[in-house]
């Protein structure tokens, strides 16, 4: 019996001594609000406090809880009433997927019970054992220097008010009392566990030998499912079209992780069988790594259907490109390999299904559950309507749950056994398995006239695509658009391919591409202004698209192109930094680092961007509804995953403002595909403009029936107090009785408002020509920093970040998607490479600390976008897009070393510092 | 399978000189930082030793001969400690181990015993000349941390041994140690590079010795006793930096891996130790 006080109450409970902590709190004792994100100690998402101290409760033996005195995220609000430390958390937007936040919170409570009122060095050290991957950690570090401070929450914005106000989330509190549901703490407790045994190998085939052995040592072991257990189609996809990725390996394997067979047992045996003892007879070959061998001759082929490994081919072609290059006074030239990069998110993708009659009901990570829905459906075999998904909260995307992972398995096993069937992945099973960044060779030429004007543009981008289709088509097709940059120029020709290897299907990642092509396009800028003796952001703001401009796929843009004025607000920063690190370098000289001398040098970057809300040239619609039910309650049907980005609160705001209620008047369902309509994925920075715009449809069809119900005019003021409806309109009140109105459709709401909006796109001829995207964000971010010379360490010192974002409906929200963006940008060019086998866990593989993220100053530019809700565009991907460039940047800037491999690790950087040194001008 | 919580070093070590019954032999477990982030995934039972009950086992000391960091002594505990300027690099060190969570659960000796390549401990009690404690049924002994640490997680504990203690000698002479450390990332990172030193001063300035040890750059840290030689006798006010030379590292043998490559660590690593022995001697 181990007996000790949790959160303040003796508990005593029986368990095997050496279970983690983690699991005896969350499934001994049921509380799950500490989380688990490696089970190594890498990430501090299980940070409680064991007799005031943090540690991590993954690595800390039952045996060892005995005696002690346990605090959990549970019991910072033993009264309900949530504390100082998560009321700042709260007032801040310190917490967005919230998955992270328990471990957070705890961390914080360590530093704050001995300091109360700490520096920021101090927040840094007693957080540095916590990773988030949404916030950039820099509101958290607010959100506690503000804690002492107690102050009250913001005050509700008066109605009509809700579009642009800094509201806390509205799903917020839950994120911080320990109360959310993720995907893995939704499973009834007599559910089996499923664990997908996984190819050891990149490229094999294999039989399987027979399976009573393994049941006869292990009774707990229910059923192994293989391949011919799938019930209807064994593929999966993204596109419509391709469903090349089995459920379970059919005697061959084309990526390390693939899964094989899947065990389906109680947890003990579960957590027993090595994947060692599974009779799997493997015949391993020789796997195809990166594109240079899918593409030489006489290569093996992956797929039957694609005979020389190539997936996909984009191109966006204008004018004549080697005339105009000829002619250019100035021309630059480049190119640049970048890496895998994973997307860490810190909930191991989890959930877990069951059998209801004939259909499947689950509940798991997605990022779009009506289409996940579809694919299920097509896995077993029937008809869509006879799966039900209902998302869980989403301990963080990024894109990474836009494709299906644990969803087929646990269908599949709850279909043939009756049974509740749950699954967690393990981090390398995560990392091993699902998809990544697509690794990219971009190379380009690009010229300008005497005057500073860019006159033509090549390039042409090959990306890695890995052993699955997944969202390769899309980086063909998005990329070439924006090969560019957010530039005019009339003449271009942008090409790209996608390429099957034997490594991790590459799929979505925040930016689609555009993050790796924008390394390319913003070297080639400075190198074209350095060349024409121009200031690099001067030669941008020459440049860049403003209304009026044709895109190089034609698109004239109409509204809302606000690069300029973005570049505008950076210049007197741009200025100020520029000078700060030209004198700061005068005082230090230009030493080389020899002989052990700390020589640092600074230097500031730029780097700029544009971003396609929405699918490319692609139907991408969302529908909304909106009811008020006869006791009053106004509820909006979201079926927008809300991934930590703000979606819920975002459309909440929007309903409020279009219906003209007070926003904390509505409550939500959301993402459930039996109660929601298909708002389609939260990718391609969609959801603001997609979903709010179908929304703010929805919301104003209702108030226009209940204004037409009341005979009231546009103005008419609209106040729910319960069942009883009224409307202001000048000097008369008009009532309608909620409860004698009839309920329609099966929400039982007696009045629905319905929405639906699809951006206006075209198709692209085959030249790339048409209008791929309703419009487009825009952004330019400078980074200041030094470089160690002698050791190639970068340290940031700042970001500004100018963005235009149309209209900023929650500003704090649309900041903590700015400085989580950079963070992850920050990853992406100095630390990030995914390398299968070797960095399949959190200490191989590194992400930001909190420690990595420096200040960043944020300029919000609101160039109103007519066809989004309330003049918003989008802010996901664009914020992350020209971090790297204006890192790699500011490098060059500070060193002349040109760091041709992405990330720039400190190796990589000394290495291009030697080079550079050598009087080898790049 | 076992799970064995002892109170006493006598219990401990009677048990491990009994492997239990069908096993493989007794895992012992303490702060449980290296168990637990290496059982990841599927597994079958094993039989624990956990000591983390163990009495006489936590907390610094002086002795008469130096210090004594008992085995159970957490990082935090020597971070927290009343200790000279000779502890600073252990310090250091200490503040780099995981993170706070990690520093509050993982012990020195576990750090030891798991003998990491990249182990943050090892340099720092490496340049404070440790001897390492171990118990046994048959009695006590001590080695020196050198021989105590054989290769990539290889040390010279033999199976029924635990390690009790890390001793500390008190030098002759006003020292100072310090700790330096090369990551691709502010916290949680695992050393590319990294470097600890003590020197030792006297009255009038010089060096009376030196001890450096470069960890992550082979099997097991090691210590550059041709740089200790010829920093010995020198003048702290001179540029003891330039006498760092590449022929220093010859124990050194780096190897390319995810962090950087060989020919990068050898070149950092003399970056690295002419930073430290200038911050020595100041």
């Amino acid at each position: 019996m181990i007996a000790f006080t949790l959160n303040g109450k003796a508990v005593s409970v029986e368990a095997p001594p050496e279970r983690r902590l983690t699991d005896l709190l969350r499934l001994d004792l049921g509380l799950t609000g500490t989380k688990v994100g490696c089970e190594a100690g890498d990430c501090g998402a299980c940070t409680v406090l064991i007799d005031e101290r943090q540690v991590c409760a993954c690595m800390v033996p039952a045996a060892q809880a005995d005696g002690s005195a346990i605090v959990t995220v549970e019991g910072l609000a033993p009264a309900g009433e949530i504390s100082a430390l998560q009321r700042a958390f709260h007032r801040h937007g310190a917490a967005q997927c919230g998955i992270c936040t328990p471990g957070m919170l705890m961390a914080a409570e360590d530093l704050l019970r001995r300091n109360p009122a700490p520096s920021e060095a101090e927040t840094l050290d007693a957080l540095g054992g916590v990773l988030c991957r949404c916030t950039g950690y820099r509101k958290i570090v607010e959100a506690i220097s503000d804690v002492a401070a107690n102050r009250p929450d913001a005050v509700a914005p008066a109605v009509g008010d809700a579009v642009g106000a800094r509201i806390g989330r509205v799903d917020g509190i839950r994120k911080l009392d320990g109360t959310e549901r993720f995907g893995d703490d939704v499973a009834p407790e007599d559910a089996l566990w499923l664990r997908a045994v996984r190819s050891p190998h990149a490229r094999a085939t294999f039989t399987l030998g027979e399976l009573a052995p393994l049941h006869a040592k292990y009774p707990g072991l229910v059923r192994v499912f293989t391949a011919k257990d799938v019930p209807g189609n064994n593929g999966f996809g993204i596109y419509p079209t391709v469903k090349d990725q089995p459920v379970l390996a059919d005697g061959q394997v084309r990526y390390r992780g693939e899964a094989v067979v899947a065990l389906v047992g109680d947890r003990a045996t579960i957590e027993t069988i090595r994947d060692d003892e599974v009779p799997i007879q493997w015949q391993a070959q020789t796997p195809l790594i990166g594109c240079a061998a899918a593409t030489a001759p006489g290569a093996p082929v992956l797929h039957a259907n694609l005979p020389d490994n190539i997936l996909i081919k984009g191109r966006v072609a204008r004018g004549d490109v080697e005339r105009e290059l000829a002619a250019a006074h100035v021309t630059a030239e480049a190119e640049f390999e970048t890496s895998f990069v994973e997307h860490a998110y810190i909930e191991p993708e989890a959930g877990f299904a069951r059998r209801v009659g004939d259909r499947i009901e689950m509940m798991a990570v997605t990022q779009q559950p009506v289409a996940h829905r579809d694919e299920i459906a097509q896995v077993l075999g029937v008809a869509p309507d006879r799966v039900r998904l209902t998302a869980t909260a989403v301990g963080g995307g990024f894109g990474g749950k836009l494709d299906l992972s644990l969803h087929p398995l646990i269908a599949i096993a709850a279909w043939h056994l009756d049974r509740p069937v749950r699954c967690v992945y393990r981090r390398p099973e995560s990392m091993a398995s699902t998809t990544k960044r697509h690794p990219a060779h971009v190379k380009g030429r690009w010229g300008a006239d005497k005057d500073g004007r860019l006159v033509a543009i090549d390039f042409h981008g090959d990306f890695n695509t890995g052993a699955y289709a997944s969202w390769g088509p899309t980086v063909a097709n998005r990329v070439p658009v924006h090969a560019s940059g957010p530039y005019a120029v009339k003449t271009a020709r942008a090409t790209s391919r996608a390429i099957h290897t034997n490594e991790p299907p590459a799929g979505a990642f925040r930016g689609f591409g555009v993050p790796q092509a924008a390394v390319l396009h913003e070297y080639l800028m400075d190198r074209l202004a350095d060349q024409l003796g121009m200031d690099r952001l001067e030669f941008r703001l020459v440049n860049a698209i403003r209304v009026g401009d044709a895109t190089a796929t034609g698109q004239v843009l109409t509204h809302s192109a606000g690069l300029a004025k973005c570049l505008e607000e950076l210049r007197p920063h741009w200025k100020r930094l520029r000078a700060e690190a030209a004198e700061q370098n005068r005082r230090t000289g230009n030493g080389h680092g020899g002989n052990g001398h700390a020589v640092i040098r600074r230097g500031v970057g730029i780097g700029c961007m544009w971003y396609g809300i929405g699918n490319t040239s692609m139907s991408n619609p969302s529908t909304m509804r909106i009811g008020i039910s006869a006791e009053g309650k106004v509820t909006l049907y979201n079926g927008a995953v809300d991934i930590g980005q703000g979606s819920t609160t975002i459309l909440q705001q929007i309903a409020a403002d279009a219906l003209r209620i007070p926003v904390d008047r509505i409550q939500q369902i959301v993402g459930d595909t039996d109660l929601t309509a298909d708002a389609g994925k939260t990718s391609a920075s969609r959801q603001t403009l997609v979903s709010g715009k179908a929304v703010e449809i929805a919301a104003l069809d209702l108030r226009e029936k209940v204004l037409r119900l009341t005979n009231a005019g546009p103005e008419g003021r609209i106040a729910i107090d319960g069942p009883v409806l009224r409307v202001q309109d000048g000097d008369a009140t008009r009532t309608l009785e909620l409860r004698t109105m009839a309920a329609q459709g099966s929400d039982g709401d007696v009045l629905t408002g319905h929405g639906r909006f699809d951006p206006p796109t075209t198709p692209l001829d085959e030249n790339g020509q048409g209008v791929p995207y309703a419009t487009y964000g825009f952004a330019a971010q400078i980074c200041d920093l030094e470089v160690d010379v002698a050791l190639g360490t970068v340290k940031l010192r700042r970001f500004v970040a100018a963005h235009d974002v149309g209209r900023a409906i929650n500003p704090m929200l649309v900041e903590g998607q700015i400085h989580g963006g950079i963070a992850q940008g920050i990853g992406l060019a100095l630390m990030e490479e995914y390398i299968p086998g070797r960095t399949e866990n959190l200490h191989d593989y590194l992400i930001p600390t909190i420690g990595d993220v420096p200040p960043i100053d944020i300029i919000l530019v609101e160039d109103r976008e007519p066809v989004g809700p309330f003049g918003a565009k989008g802010i996901g991907e664009p914020a992350l897009v020209p971090t790297a460039p204006a890192i790699l940047g500011a490098i060059r800037d500070a060193t002349g070393a040109v760091v041709r491999k992405i990330p720039a690790l400190p190796h990589r950087v000394r290495e291009a510092i030697k080079l550079a040194q050598g009087g080898t001008q790049p | 399978m076992g799970y064995l919580r002892p109170t006493s070093v006598d219990e401990a070590v009677g048990a491990l000189a009994a492997s239990p019954a069908g096993g493989s032999g007794w895992v012992v477990l303490a702060g449980g930082t290296d168990h637990y982030p290496a059982r990841v995934g599927p597994r079958a039972a094993e039989d624990i030793l956990d000591i983390s009950r163990v009495a006489g086992l936590r907390g610094v000391a002086e002795t008469d001969s130096g210090w004594r960091i008992g085995a159970l002594t957490t990082w935090t505990e020597v971070i927290e400690a009343d200790l000279p300027p000779l502890f600073d690099g252990l310090k250091l060190a200490a503040r780099e181990v995981g993170g706070v969570q990690i520093q509050n659960r993982g012990t020195v000796a576990g750090n030891l015993c798991n003998a990491s390549p990249a182990a943050d401990g090892i340099p720092p009690l490496l340049s404070l000349d440790a001897m390492i404690e171990l118990a046994s049924a048959k009695g006590t002994r001590r080695l020196k941390l050198a021989e105590f640490i054989q290769g990539n997680r290889r040390t010279a504990r033999r199976s029924d041994e635990l390690v009790t203690a890390i001793h500390l000698p008190r030098p002759a002479n006003a020292a100072k140690g310090d700790f330096l450390k090369l990551g691709a990332r502010k916290y949680l990172v695992i050393s590319i590079v990294m470097a600890a030193g003590v020197i030792e001063r006297t009255a009038d300035r010089k060096v009376a010795a030196a001890r450096i040890a470069v960890g992550a750059c082979s099997a097991a840290a090691q210590r550059l006793s041709a740089l200790e030689q010829a920093l010995a006798g020198q003048p702290l006010d001179t540029n003891l930096r330039a006498l760092v030379t590449e022929m220093h590292l010859a124990p050194l043998a780096p190897i390319d891996d995810v962090r950087g490559s060989a020919g990068y660590r050898l070149d950092c690593a003399l970056t690295i130790v002419r930073r430290l022995v200038d911050r020595l001697a100041s």
